[in-house]
């Protein structure tokens, strides 16, 4: 038993924004009762959350935990732990390992791993095609009853238009969601950042924001010809967004995530550093603001790391040849309050609805704080003033731009299942 | 004044006081090239690697003369025999090289950055001889002193650019460089190798066009630089050869549109018959071989100001004070 006490609890399933004490038994919620009702067994174990925000767990939809086959750069067990120290109490892992998680065997290999080795629940993403070559289609089904719960040739868009609809119209009738890298890669070859003044600049190769909306443009159009669930993952171009509203404003069940770096930064903090490269790369200024615009509206449904951790040898190269992708697991919770909360753009509300609601949407599952559900809590603090030192990470990698980067509130405590698995 | 970094990495950072300082410095070592003996013993003990991890002939010559002229040892790392072929990774090449203690670290790399790489992880001066479609500052250095040297200045003139400006390292140096004095900028070529972005890329406020009519491009010119057609280094997109010529090449009849004394540039080498035809590249307002020997005295004043002025703290030719200013020691070695 364990008694969260005195904390604000904020639940956006149920729309509560109350002060509220939450007693878990086991792996589920017992009871939840104003504060100070609800009477304690001495066997109860306390945790004061006192001035913390008290939120269903957060979920975070697009990771890659590397294993297996890039145990150097991440396992399950760093990643997860990692993600526990980010306020996360569930991660999707994208399919993109060595070998790909493309068949059963693979995904039981990491829902078993994560289950011995994990500090948070692990999700996978099965690979949309065999290999993710874009040529045939995964065993997506047997994938599913080994727990995948969406799929993805992630890294990389389904190769083809043709293969794309083939793999929309399955997924509808196995209700998963397909989850589209979208990006035109004939348009983004070559290119280390977003086309722009600063790619120009810099002199480095740079891919127009039409390299992922001509290809949001195509999946937007299949899901509208299959009916299929189509999540657009890290959509990082105004353009992208206007095809996913009017997705939405259509009827159509094309819905979309939005990383922390692509809120934060732009193609204009792009140094010669690979620590800001990643792709989609940081977009430019007017994609930012409406991306913005996008969180508060409601055109973006969660907010998803796309932590991509590559062991430092990866990362310490010439730019260009510097692998895609950075850490995100722990600095995401501080980047959506300093830049979305604190500064008045979104309520606190409304932030945590993409952590967990929105995501859970996606993924066809529910997340609210309610008697007998999963006891999978997130806690943290809007004030708590730290400061990221990226040496203490628990990833085995360290590429994140946001090393030495101070945030005001964050993490407190993470809860999967009644455990507490991380308390800062 | 004094060169206040301990690299020369790009032109962008640097204040157009302090590229002036620069080209002053280049002065003297300018007339050391007419000297019968050219060599001078300010370096003497320093080494100097040249890592050119990209092909060169002509900068990795003029940096190896300029060492050796101020009397350093070099160190020749040629990407054809260099153990990048066995897939070492640039940061343990340097490493390696810096292991042997040199003093100074000149390199050349196809990738954007490169230099500001290493330059991050070495304690040594880097020298930037070109990275990537980034800078490459010796250049713009060169060419702004071979435009001072003919038109006695680099202040306030119309400078026109002909090329695949957007893959041009050369253009990039020398829009940083002759911004800060007031130049005013058309890049000409065509339009896939001539983004608008370009327009935003100088000091603020430095008008840059884009035209992508060379007859447009030409007209009041006082400087022309013209860029080389790499044919073996793929352009991307990649152009017809008839077209460009058709379209852009410089030649007789279409340098009447330029001033009448316009100072031709080219980087080298020349595509004759290309991008600019033989009796245009060998005519009276051509300075390609001024530009040349304007690389060695350049590069020379950029060695000296870093090896001497970083370890030393001061530059005594500037102050005036000290005993070893490029001009004093030139006359002692004669």
């Amino acid at each position: 038993m364990l008694l969260i006490k005195n904390g604000r609890v904020l639940d956006p399933a149920s729309r509560t924004d109350a002060p509220r004490d939450i007693l878990l038994d086991g792996e589920r919620i017992a009871e939840i009762a104003p504060s100070g009702k609800i009477s304690v067994a001495n066997a109860a174990e306390v945790l004061d959350a006192s001035g913390l925000i008290v939120a269903p767990g957060f979920i975070d939809m697009h990771v890659h935990l590397r294993e297996p086959g890039q145990e150097n750069s991440e396992t399950i067990e760093t990643g997860t732990l990692a993600a526990a120290r980010g306020g996360f109490t569930a991660v999707c892992c994208m399919p993109n390992t060595k070998p790909v998680n493309d068949n059963a065997s693979i995904t039981r290999f990491i829902v078993d791993r994560a289950r011995v080795h994990g500090h948070v629940r692990v999700w996978p993403i099965g690979a949309a095609s065999v290999g993710s070559k874009g040529e045939a289609i995964a065993e997506i089904a047997a994938m599913r009853e080994a727990g995948i719960v969406g799929v993805s040739d992630d890294g990389k868009p389904i190769a083809t238009a043709k293969l794309a609809r083939q793999i929309m119209d399955y997924c509808r009738t196995l209700e998963l969601p397909v989850i589209e890298h979208s990006e035109d890669v004939s348009l983004a070859a070559g290119a280390v950042m977003r086309e722009g003044i600063a790619s120009t600049r810099l002199g480095l190769p740079g891919m127009p924001a039409a390299a992922e909306s001509v290809c949001v443009a195509r999946d937007v159009q299949l899901a509208e010809l299959t009916g299929a669930r189509l999540h657009i993952a890290h959509l990082s171009a105004k353009a992208s967004l206007d095809q996913v509203r009017y997705a939405k404003q259509n009827g159509l069940r094309v819905t979309c995530e939005v990383t922390p770096h692509h809120f934060t930064l732009i193609d204009e903090d792009v140094t010669y550093d690979s620590r800001y490269k990643m792709n989609p790369p940081l977009a430019a200024r007017a994609d930012r603001e409406a991306l913005w615009q996008g969180l508060v509206d409601g055109t973006v449904d969660a907010v998803a790391t796309d932590h991509a951790p590559h062991e430092p040898a990866l990362k310490d190269v010439e730019f260009d040849k510097s692998p895609f992708g950075i850490l995100g697991f722990e600095t995401a919770l501080g980047l959506a309050l300093e830049q979305l909360v604190h500064t008045g753009k979104l309520s606190l509300m409304r932030m945590v609805e993409l952590f967990t609601t929105g995501p859970a949407r996606v993924l066809g599952k529910e997340r609210k704080l309610a008697v007998s559900e999963p006891a999978d809590i997130t806690i943290f603090s809007l004030d708590r003033a730290w400061t990221y030192n990226v040496n203490e990470s628990a990833s085995k990698s360290r590429n994140s731009p946001f090393d030495g980067k101070s945030f005001k509130g964050g993490p407190a405590a993470t809860i999967v299942a009644g455990k507490i698995v991380y308390r800062a | 004044m004094t060169y206040r970094f301990r690299d020369l990495l790009a032109l962008e950072p640097l204040s157009a006081d302090e590229l002036n300082f620069i080209l002053d410095q280049s002065q003297p070592f300018q007339e050391i090239q007419r000297h019968p003996l050219k060599k001078l013993a300010t370096l003497r003990g320093k080494t100097v690697v040249l890592a050119f991890f990209e092909n060169s002939t002509r900068t990795r010559l003029s940096f190896g003369t300029a060492a050796s002229r101020l009397g350093a040892d070099t160190m020749n790392l040629q990407a054809e025999a260099s153990s990048l072929k066995k897939g070492e990774t640039l940061l343990d090449t340097a490493n390696n090289l810096n292991a042997m203690k040199p003093d100074c670290f000149v390199m050349r790399h196809s990738s954007s950055g490169a230099a500001d790489f290493v330059a991050r992880h070495l304690e040594i001066p880097v020298v930037n001889a070109g990275d990537g479609t980034h800078e490459h500052p010796s250049q713009g250095l060169l060419d702004a002193l071979t435009i001072r040297d003919r038109k006695g200045t680099v202040k306030d003139l119309n400078v026109t650019i002909l090329g695949d400006i957007s893959h041009s390292r050369v253009a990039r140096s020398n829009i940083h460089l002759l911004g800060k004095f007031g130049c005013r900028f058309t890049l000409c070529g065509p339009a896939m190798w001539v983004p608008r972005e370009l327009e935003k890329i100088g000091p603020p406020g430095t008008p840059i066009r884009c035209v992508y009519r060379v007859e447009e491009a030409l007209e009041g010119a006082d400087v022309i630089m013209v860029l080389r057609v790499q044919t073996e280094r793929l352009h991307e997109p990649s152009l017809s050869q008839n077209d460009y010529i058709l379209l852009y090449q410089l030649n007789a009849e279409r340098m009447r549109l330029a001033k009448k004394d316009a100072l031709i540039l080219h980087p080298g080498p020349i595509n004759r018959g290309i991008e600019i035809t033989p009796e245009v590249a060998d005519g009276p307002r051509s300075a390609v071989l001024e530009q040349v020997t304007n690389g060695v005295a350049v590069r020379m004043a950029i060695l000296y100001l870093l090896m001497v002025g970083a370890t030393e703290g001061t530059h005594p030719a500037l102050e005036g004070k000290g005993e070893t200013s490029p001009k004093e020691s030139a006359h002692a070695s004669d």
